[in-house]
């Protein structure tokens, strides 16, 4: 399933999506498709699977720690698709640093992308000015190549980075690493109101941050049409490595919390 | 054409490679630097503490009894020793403090390898009256104690990292992410000629000064230029900022790499010996990693020299070939610590040392005729512990 048809469907529907991220590989790669699984289950309507880089940059301890987890249980990018296209029914994003995709060729990776079903990609290293290389090539193999704007993002650079976006735009939060925090914050809906103002046709996923149902609610309220939860995952994972059964329903039970929060949501238009 | 270009590359090495986060920071971080390093009264401000602050210029010394040893070439050493803080690190973090000063930025932070470059940031931090905190692997705080002493006794804050490897590539990570989190307020400095440009633009214009001074001293007392030039290389400001001035003449220079306990083991830390392209720390260049792209572990008895990325310019040197590189290994690295020591009364830093080592070498196999030029980077004194547990003495 393609990320334009999922939002189209939330939309009637009058929803909002809910994007859930884990570690692929994380505890193992054998876990990953229970893990998935419970998180589909409990209403995750996209799934971002991160690729482990050895040198995260953008992200906080939690996922740090996963990612060395999943590493260490073998995780390499030809274990990572070929996990991934077990994944069904539902939209896929990659998530990986820049160097993974420059060490198997730009080509090759879109490509391997789109063979594994996966229909956008994020590389949070790797902003606009440099991103001409692998935007050709995501073209090439229709993956789209989703851009990270912030709060510190200048007009200009807006402007260029909507002109090339698709697939949805990726709204950091807040100033910093990925990661939990207690609140959102408050420069969030200006910043979702100076992107609309310049095209109201791409979704705006919301993340960094956001770790239970009032984030989701406060994201919404704000203009989000999808909120992106990533290390909150991965600590109900982390929490329950020894207890399998412990952990699938934890997640599923999260999943469904945060999904009821993006439902039932005053439409904007 | 001057180098980086205004995509801040070297050709194809360098860029900028960092999270959307800082980009605007970046932005506005070459853009204050261009229009500083044009203005005399910051050029004034900044001479002025190299002279009267730092101790420059620096000595080039004839290494008299060195070069007796050998043999062959004359041997100078260009005394970054003796550079206030004992490296040639301060070089860089005054001028970069006194830019962050500028900007009106009053905290500053750090990533620390060896503790050198900790050590001079929070000397230039004390000096000019700035907030400094810095980060450094856990294994490189055990390694370096006596550093982490030094820049707590100036006032600087060390934050331990105990991510990934526990080493210098952890702390830029974390120095990384502190950045992200509170770029508003927060100058990041960084130690070398690495991370997303401008960085290694600013770093080699702060650190060309040693090259600078180098040349016109040599020509006063040879008359001429040097056969060689040989600089160690773990990031590869000390090479770079001696190199620079040397590009366009007819002198051969060589980058010395961390050898470790020898390339074939896979312990070692020489990226342009043995590495392969890739973007580490918002820099395109060379890198030690593994067939998927995950960052190799670096290995080497000196914190300096032990990190698997090289500044983009250097590639971009070795690629066209205008610099040659070689690896050093820790034990020859040690042999010249002693030689250097007894011979000279000089005690050089570990990292220093691989080049020492390699310029010996060189010079035996040349002419009385023929002279080379080490750029002995720091002085050894916070290696006395790792050289004494590698001796088998104890303190």
């Amino acid at each position: 399933m393609r990320i334009e048809e999922k939002f189209g469907e939330l939309r009637g529907k009058k929803e909002r999506a809910l994007i859930g991220f884990v570690i692929a590989g994380d505890p193992t790669p054998e876990d990953t498709i229970d893990i998935v699984g419970a998180m589909i289950r409990g209403g995750v309507d996209i799934i971002e699977l991160g690729l482990p880089f050895s040198d995260p940059i953008a992200d906080g301890p939690t996922i740090q720690k996963a990612g060395e987890r999943s590493l260490k249980a073998g995780m390499n990018s030809d274990v990572f698709f070929e996990l991934v296209k077990k994944i069904e029914g539902i939209p896929k994003v990659c998530l990986t640093y820049y160097n993974l995709v420059l060490r198997r060729g730009l080509d090759e990776f879109a490509r391997d992308c789109s063979r594994s079903g996966i229909d956008g990609l994020i590389v949070p290293d790797l902003p606009i000015e440099e991103a001409g290389p692998l935007l050709k090539a995501c073209r090439r193999h229709k993956v789209n190549l989703i851009f990270l704007v912030a709060q510190t993002t200048t007009e200009e650079r807006l402007q260029r980075i909507l002109k090339d976006s698709s697939g949805f735009l990726y709204v950091v939060s807040l100033l910093g690493v990925t990661g939990v925090r207690d609140h959102i914050s408050s420069g969030l809906k200006p910043l979702l109101e100076r992107i609309k103002q310049i095209s109201d046709e791409i979704p705006l996923a919301v993340g960094f941050g956001i770790s239970k149902e009032e984030h989701v609610s406060e994201a919404i309220e704000a203009g989000a049409d999808a909120v992106i939860v990533g290390s909150a995952f991965v600590r109900i994972i982390e929490e329950n490595i020894g207890d399998r059964e412990k952990m699938l329903k934890g997640l599923r039970y999260f999943s469904r919390r945060l999904k009821k929060a993006t439902q039932n949501v005053r439409c904007r238009t | 054409m001057e180098l980086p270009d205004k995509r801040g590359r070297f050709e194809e090495y360098g860029g900028r490679f960092a999270p959307e986060v800082l980009m605007p920071a970046l932005e506005k971080l070459e853009k204050a630097f261009n229009e500083y390093w044009k203005n005399t009264g910051f050029r004034q401000e900044l001479e002025y503490y190299l002279k009267e602050f730092a101790g420059r210029p620096t000595p080039l010394y004839y290494a008299k009894n060195l070069s007796e040893k050998a043999d062959g070439a004359r041997i100078y050493l260009k005394r970054e020793d003796l550079v206030h803080g004992g490296a040639h690190k301060l070089n860089n973090t005054l001028g970069q403090a006194l830019l962050a000063r500028n900007m009106g930025k009053k905290r500053i932070i750090a990533e620390t390898g060896a503790g050198q470059h900790g050590v001079a940031t929070a000397i230039a931090a004390s000096a000019l009256g700035m907030e400094c905190e810095v980060y450094m692997g856990t294994e490189d705080i055990e390694r370096q104690k006596l550093n982490v002493f030094r820049m707590e006794l100036m006032g600087g804050k060390v934050i331990p990292v105990s991510s990934g490897s526990c080493t210098l590539k952890d702390a830029i990570n974390e120095a990384m992410r502190d950045w992200l989190t509170n770029v508003e307020t927060t100058y990041y400095l960084i130690g070398s000629i690495v991370g997303p440009h401008p960085y290694p633009m600013i770093v080699r214009e702060m650190q060309r000064v040693i090259g600078r001074e180098t040349r016109k001293q040599f020509l006063e007392k040879e008359g001429s230029l040097p056969d060689a030039v040989v600089a160690c290389v773990g990031g590869g400001s000390n090479a770079i900022g001696i190199f620079y001035e040397f590009l366009q003449d007819n002198v051969e220079l060589i980058g010395v790499e961390a050898g470790g306990r020898g390339i074939e083991t896979g312990e070692h830390g020489a990226t342009l010996c043995a590495g392969t392209d890739g973007v580490l720390h918002g820099t395109y260049s060379k890198l030690l990693q593994d067939e998927y792209g995950q960052i190799k572990t670096s290995y080497s008895i000196s914190a300096g020299l032990d990190y698997p990325g090289v500044g983009p310019e250097l590639s971009y040197l070795l690629r066209k070939g205008r610099i040659r590189v070689t690896p050093v290994r820790d034990k020859e690295a040690l042999e010249a610590f002693k030689l250097l020591s007894r011979s000279e009364g000089i005690i050089p830093a570990l990292e220093s040392s691989h080049a020492v080592y390699h310029a010996v070498k060189m010079a035996e196999d040349m002419g009385r005729d023929q002279t080379i030029i080490v750029n002995l980077s720091g002085r050894g004194d916070k290696d006395v512990f790792t050289v004494a547990k590698a001796l088998g003495v104890k303190l």
